[in-house]
């Protein structure tokens, strides 16, 4: 079973979002993406300053087995991107809740009630793992 | 529904992700893909290969059948034991599978096809068997296992029944000893030393896991992958199938044309295809910068589409991006591949790009 930390919220899609509280989050892929897809070996990151949509294609995470869009789990302008990621993709493999990918300036902090909370996605990953 | 193998659960017992490939439930990796890789280029790996099928050809026309079933001429094994590489095409030249054929004693010889293609191949090997003094035998009471790697055949050998470990030992590589229905033949897929090692199926799981107790660490489809591709070798389905033939695969090698008398299927289409020139170039690329290639990628010479990648993948030896690349002849060598929307250079290279645990190029 993955790990699923109660303090974060989740998009359908996978990725993990962190509230800072000053109007920024922090977002990266949870534990069961980073299973399925195996080891990373290559991270595409956004351009810092990029005005991305929910459900954006923000990022590209590359695995030895398939390429995988990171979508954007809410409305916001990129202000900083995890450069470690370039040169250590699979950090994300060793701790996907410490190794983010990019930080958004919300445009649409509502939009944080619409994730899933820890509950509500451990049984989105049960169901696809049954 | 998928096909098991014998060493399924053991599979599971071990923690394996578990992939469908071929009609089978196979292991993909068993926590990470690029440690398997590292532990069969620098120590010893293992791959549950029962998947594939090991077929016996036997009667008094069996060499003769097979000299004109298969595009390689098995008349190049003198010795038993021996090994060869070889295509079974069809009359136009496409290849029906690739497959390894030893020639085990007189009037027998045994060859080994790969999984999805097991049964399309059984069909047309009886069917052109018709008529002929040769039985065709599926062996599915054997099981198979590869062990891999520059420490394989050391951890190996103490496993073998004593009958067979001085054979064994003393084997050349591309060549293969057997004692009842065990059999150990020196190949691989992988670039790297080791045994492809042919077993009764009930013995299986017992010999895995002393291979596990020895040191030997199991390995999944995905790391295979990886070394078959660092070691430049084709995979039918990605890099060759019934739509193309050797010849625009880089298996010319592999097509024996020398003996004129020796009529085997597929030879009038291929002397036809090679006489007509512009073969496309098949061959190994690099990416210059970061991404990863992609099988069916798209190539690009300029604005024009040339070719696409057959098998692409992340080499975890050489820490960058590898594949091997159909490209039209007229195509120049300054090549692109279009990766999401942009077209990033290639460098075409000879394959392989790995072998015996160190880089080639």
């Amino acid at each position: 079973m993955s790990n699923i930390p109660e303090n974060l919220k989740y998009a359908e899609s996978h990725e993990w979002v962190h509230d800072e509280g000053d109007g920024t989050v922090t977002v990266g892929i949870s534990d069961h993406a980073q299973e399925l897809l195996g080891d990373l070996v290559f991270v595409e990151l956004p351009e810092t300053g990029a005005q991305l949509k929910a459900g954006d294609e923000s990022a590209v995470v590359e695995s030895v087995k398939a390429a995988s869009d990171v979508y954007s789990p809410v409305d916001g302008e990129v202000i900083e991107t995890n450069e470690l990621l370039a040169d250590s993709p699979e950090v994300i493999n060793e701790a996907p809740y410490d190794n983010w990918i990019f930080k958004l300036k919300l445009s649409n902090p509502v939009q944080l009630d619409e994730l899933l909370d820890a509950a509500a996605y451990a049984s989105l990953v049960k169901a696809e793992e049954d | 529904m998928e096909q098991k193998t014998i060493l399924n659960q053991t599979h599971r017992d071990m923690g394996a992700r578990m992939t469908p490939f071929g009609g089978w439930d196979m292991p993909i990796h068993y926590g990470s893909q690029i440690e398997e890789h590292h532990a069969v280029r620098r120590d010893a790996g293992m791959f549950d290969v029962c998947h594939m099928t090991a077929v016996d050809v036997r009667g008094p026309e069996a060499k003769d059948f097979l000299r004109h079933l298969l595009a390689n001429d098995v008349g190049k094994l003198k010795a038993p034991g021996k090994a060869l590489y070889s295509c079974m095409l069809k009359e136009n030249g496409g290849v029906i599978d690739d497959l390894i054929v030893y020639f085990m004693h007189k009037d027998w010889f045994r060859m080994v096809v790969n999984a999805a293609t097991t049964e399309k191949d059984i069909a047309w090997m009886e069917r052109q068997a018709r008529g002929k003094e040769v039985q065709i035998q599926p062996r599915r009471d054997l099981g198979m296992i590869a062990i891999q790697g520059p420490n394989a055949r050391a951890k190996t050998l103490p496993l073998l029944p004593e009958a067979l470990r001085e054979a064994a030992e003393n084997l050349k590589p591309f060549s293969a000893a057997d004692h009842g229905d065990w059999f150990v033949g020196r190949t691989g897929y992988t670039g790297e030393d080791g045994f492809e090692i042919l077993l009764p199926a009930g013995q299986v799981v017992a010999l895995w896991n002393a291979l596990a107790l020895a040191g030997v660490r199991p390995c999944g489809l995905g790391a295979r992958d990886t070394l078959r591709l660092e070691a430049g070798m084709n995979l039918y389905g990605a890099d060759m199938d019934e739509d193309c033939s050797p010849l625009e695969s880089g298996l010319a090698w592999t097509v024996a044309l020398g003996d004129l008398n020796r009529d085997f299927i597929g030879r009038s289409a291929l002397v036809t295809q090679k006489a007509g020139g512009r073969l496309p170039r098949f061959t190994g690329v690099l990416l210059a910068g970061k991404g990863v290639l992609r099988n069916r990628q798209k190539l690009y010479d300029g604005e024009r589409e040339v070719g696409e990648i057959t098998s692409g993948g992340f080499s975890p030896t050489l820490e960058r991006a590898i594949g091997l690349a159909r490209i039209d002849a007229d195509a120049s060598d300054r090549i692109s591949v279009d990766m999401r929307g942009r077209k990033l250079p290639l460098v075409l290279v000879k394959p392989p790009f790995v072998r015996n645990g160190k880089p080639c190029l």
